[in-house]
């Protein structure tokens, strides 16, 4: 993890360079407790977008603090997470959240797997029925051997 | 026969690698394209440098429709805009686009230097100091370029420096269909 983020650090220095990027002093946002613990449960589903693997509460991105200060006076101005998240995909897409929304375009992502797995279920029973019907019906249909033949083989 | 089915698996499989290895996954499609700009009002800088006290006339959307053009983020600081930055000029100087640019969380002296000794193609530079536009926009790294029909649509977004290349194949067509 501490490599990673180091490795995040060493690229955002790299997309925003060392210096230079003005931050603007922003008036701090007061939160009751109740709705601090609901910004505390909404930022770890959204995705910081500039260190990809790193959600908003976990990343000291620039753009991740502004986000962050964007969310907060949403959560001061009542917002639900819902609206909190369309406005953030409104902006970025699904990608700025964790957890893709279901929808026609993602079915494949949330059933696949489990229509994979169901698949290779339904494959494996099939195969089984088969070499079992195949066994058993070598057993019934098989002929009684030709004594003579098995006298000549045993003679050799 | 026997091979079949685990070859077309095989297949398919390799389709998949093979466009999951080509896909970027530092650039997002942008949920804006087909949909209107979003709204903006931002200060102007002006060049040359007024006196202190004026305040700095605003644009918006409405100043810029009848056109098309490119919405250019960009910052005095950002690495990809020095890249693309000869690019702009020619585009600016071939008069093939009004390009606009949105200096992104810069200080007003920095992005007077930086252009004062590049050359300015935008017309005109508008000041986002605060990031919040570049929120409204969906910007999660300059440079990031938007093209805007006539009619203030998002035709398209390209993430990063803008190369001859992507202009040809991506910006020109359309700016050349969008009346």
């Amino acid at each position: 993890m501490s490599l990673l983020r180091s490795l995040c650090l060493l690229l955002l220095v790299a997309a925003f360079g060392a210096q230079g990027q003005v931050t603007v002093e922003k008036p701090a946002i007061e939160l009751t407790v109740e709705q601090e613990a609901r910004l505390a449960e909404l930022l770890p589903d959204l995705r910081c977008l500039v260190c990809q693997n790193e959600s908003l509460a976990e990343s000291r991105a620039p753009l991740a603090l502004d986000l962050k200060y964007e969310v907060r006076s949403l959560v001061a101005q009542g917002k639900s997470a819902t609206e909190i998240k369309h406005y953030l995909t409104d902006r970025y897409g699904d990608f700025v959240l964790f957890r893709p929304p279901f929808d026609p375009r993602t079915w494949l992502l949330w059933i696949g797997p489990f229509a994979l797995v169901l698949l290779g279920l339904l494959v494996l029973v099939r195969q089984i029925r088969s070499t079992r019907r195949a066994a058993v019906r070598a057993a019934t249909t098989a002929k009684p051997a030709d004594p003579a033949a098995l006298k000549k083989l045993l003679d050799e | 026969m026997r091979y079949a089915i685990p070859l077309v698996v095989l297949g398919v499989l390799l389709t998949f690698f093979a466009v999951g290895l080509r896909h970027d996954p530092r650039i997002l499609p942008s949920p804006l394209i087909g949909k209107a700009a979003p709204a903006f009002s931002l200060p102007v800088l002006e060049f040359p440098q007024p006196e202190a006290t004026a305040t700095p006339p605003l644009k918006s959307n409405a100043d810029f429709l009848g056109k098309p053009l490119l919405v250019n983020f960009f910052a005095s600081w950002c690495a990809g805009c020095q890249v693309e930055h000869p690019f702009l000029m020619s585009l600016a100087k071939a008069g093939a686009v009004t390009i606009v640019g949105v200096d992104y969380k810069d200080a007003d002296a920095d992005v007077r230097q930086w252009l004062g000794s590049r050359g300015n193609p935008y017309a005109p530079v508008l000041a986002d100091l605060d990031g919040r536009t570049g929120i409204d926009w969906g910007v999660y790294g300059v440079p990031e370029t938007f093209v805007i029909s006539a009619s203030g649509q998002v035709l398209h977004k390209h993430v990063g420096a803008l190369t001859p290349e992507a202009w040809e194949r991506d910006i020109k067509p359309l700016l050349a269909a969008a009346p």
